[in-house]
């Protein structure tokens, strides 16, 4: 049986996920986990924890270079808009100041810096995390927004299931399980959606 | 690991200390000589215009360190614990540059020469319905007694913060010491913060730096300068935090602390250029004459390029230069910004002071270079001794762990 599907569009791939409840014992687990080999979809956390990253080996986010550039943008946008509304369309007489009147426009320049990085990256933050309204994406363990960190090693062709089980369980994760789960996210009602996944899965066994 | 707890001062540190103060002396001479011993009295306010600017700059940012270290302290800011003992021995030079400053300020104050403080001459008070009004601030008993309160407060309660800091070297303590040691801790950094906002955040610059201009006020002003030197405090921490790793010292430090120094110099430049505007602008927007008589010299006069090539440094090279992560966790990005910005607040100070007393031309900058130099020897020499004297990390401190496990 392949480690991963396709289902109506779905890519639908297997994991093994286990549940810890210290840093202290999550830390050298994630450590070992990838000196082994294993690939680690993800560690889901109630909080932020500082260093996992670095320990996961992830990369850094682009979410700051994609501020810097809608900051640009709502700066040029500003005084573009302003430059050729107040010299060329419509001047207009405020006090004797010149038509180019910079620093009176400095403060909106400002604001629609800070408006368009801040809506632009909440929207990039959306998309990087995958939330959106009406998007559904599958969880592996609710729990993980509560009061456990859950790992999820993704399982390929050559993985074998009972290894990695015990495996992890040697390293201190409890309620260890094999989840079959949608990767991405989809638009579309989530209950139906498995509900059509687990018959095809009772069907394959 | 193993710490190497005490910094030897090393004799070619010394003798670059000896060296700028050397080099400081010199200039002070060389300015009196060609300028302060002369008969002309515009010629004698430029040697003290060079004093002023330097003495009080160098104060300013040393005491701006002790700032730094009380309002960590009031937001139980654990991550700067590791180099703790730097920014404590750089606040050490708060009573040394103190002494010298206050003697300038009464020396200029009390002395003949009234083209800096205007406000100090009974003949141009009498003529001055401006004058008269600001006597009950602007006036010599109020401006020697403050200046010497404040001068005393500052070193007084530094020396006690470092006091507090260095009584618990050789005790660890347990967790209700800690409590009691962090809330003896609190309530003195509060006293020192309450005292900095009635001298550097209000009084005190518009006394020392603003009364140049005695026609001429801006409430905005205070902030402004404390803003400019705090930023400058924060490069010097820095740039001392940078030498003692380059000398294979705070192993406990490491770019995660360098990282947030980066940032505090980048978010505090944008402050400062957000006070900078805010003043420039209120004015500019309103243009009225007396109002615009500090700006136009400077914008606009003789000291254009001086105003412009400032705020390049303070604002645009900061923003653009610190604004990626790697760039503040690079040692030679963050010296050579640090230096950059050090050198672009005393460029401010110049600026402050010296349109008012020279109209025509712009002052020869090569003698206050000499005299800063003097000031940063004696910042070297002062906190080098300091550092030698405890040890460099305050390893018994509740937050420390915190410090050494910090991440950005």
């Amino acid at each position: 049986m392949s480690a991963s599907r396709r289902i109506w569009g779905m890519s639908v791939k297997k994991f093994v996920t286990g549940n810890f409840y210290d840093e202290a014992v999550l830390f050298p687990a994630v450590k070992k986990v990838r000196r082994a080999g294993y690939k680690i979809h993800e560690i889901f956390t109630p909080f932020p924890i500082h260093g996992l990253d670095k320990a996961m080996g992830l990369r850094d986010t682009s979410l700051h270079t994609a501020g810097f550039i809608y900051a640009i943008t709502g700066t040029c946008t500003a005084l573009g808009f302003i430059t050729w509304a107040l010299t060329v369309d419509w001047q207009l007489n405020f006090g004797g100041k010149p038509f180019f009147a910079l620093p009176a426009w400095i403060p909106i320049t400002f604001e629609l810096t800070v408006l368009f990085s801040s809506i632009g990256m909440v929207l990039t933050f959306c998309y990087l995390c995958q939330m959106a309204p009406f998007v559904k994406k599958d969880h592996f363990n609710l729990r993980s927004s509560d009061d456990t960190f859950v790992m999820a090693l993704e399982c390929t062709d050559k993985t074998n299931e009972a290894d990695t089980v015990n495996f992890l369980q040697s390293l201190g994760a409890s309620e260890v399980q094999v989840q079959y789960k949608e990767t991405g996210w989809w638009l579309g009602s989530y209950d139906k959606d498995r509900k059509r996944f687990e018959r095809r899965e009772a069907a394959a066994h | 690991m193993l710490i190497r707890e005490k910094f030897t001062v090393t004799k070619r540190y010394n003798t670059i200390a000896i060296a700028l103060m050397v080099i400081g002396i010199l200039a002070i001479l060389g300015l009196y000589i060609t300028h302060g011993a002369k008969a002309d009295v515009h010629k004698q306010a430029r040697f003290w215009g060079s004093l002023l600017q330097n003495s009080v700059y160098f104060l300013l940012v040393v005491n701006a360190v002790m700032f730094f270290i009380c309002a960590t302290t009031l937001a139980w800011g654990g991550w700067q614990m590791s180099f703790r003992r730097v920014s404590e021995a750089i606040s050490a030079c708060v009573p040394v540059i103190g002494i010298i400053c206050g003697v300038i300020l009464l020396l200029i104050c009390f002395g003949n020469n009234h083209e800096l403080y205007q406000w100090a001459d009974p003949e141009k008070v009498k003529l001055d319905d401006s004058f008269q009004w600001k006597s009950g601030f602007l006036n010599k008993t109020f401006f020697a007694g403050w200046t010497i309160f404040t001068i005393a407060a500052w070193s007084l309660l530094g020396w006690k913060i470092r006091k507090l800091s260095r009584s618990i070297d050789d005790k660890p303590l347990t967790v209700e010491e800690g409590k009691k040691y962090m809330w003896t801790n609190t309530v003195w950094a509060a006293i020192f913060i309450v005292t900095f906002a009635l001298t550097v955040m209000s009084s005190i610059p518009w006394l020392w730096l603003m009364s140049i201009d005695a026609h001429w006020y801006s409430t905005m002003y205070s902030w402004y300068t404390w803003a400019s030197t705090f930023v400058a405090g924060i490069a010097l921490i820095t740039l001392f935090v940078i030498f003692l790793k380059n000398n294979n010292y705070l192993e406990l430090t490491n770019e995660e602390h360098l990282h947030d120094l980066g940032k505090f110099i980048f978010a505090f430049s944008i402050f400062w250029t957000y006070l900078w505007f805010s003043q420039f602008m209120l004015i500019w927007y309103a243009n009225i004459p007396e109002e615009t008589t500090y700006f136009k010299p400077r914008a606009q006069g003789i000291y254009s390029g001086v105003f412009w090539f400032m705020f390049i440094i303070n604002f645009l090279a900061p923003i653009l230069i610190l604004m990626s992560r790697g760039s503040k966790r690079n040692y030679t990005t963050m010296t050579f910004m640090a230096i950059l910005i050090l050198f672009g607040h005393w460029l401010d100070f110049f600026q402050m002071v010296n349109p008012a007393l020279s109209k025509d031309h712009v002052p020869t900058m090569l003698w206050d270079f000499g005299v800063a130099l003097g000031f940063v020897g004696v910042i070297l020499f002062v906190t080098g001794r300091a550092l030698s004297k405890a040890p460099l990390v305050a390893k018994n401190h509740p937050l420390i762990k915190e410090s050494v496990i910090h991440h950005t």
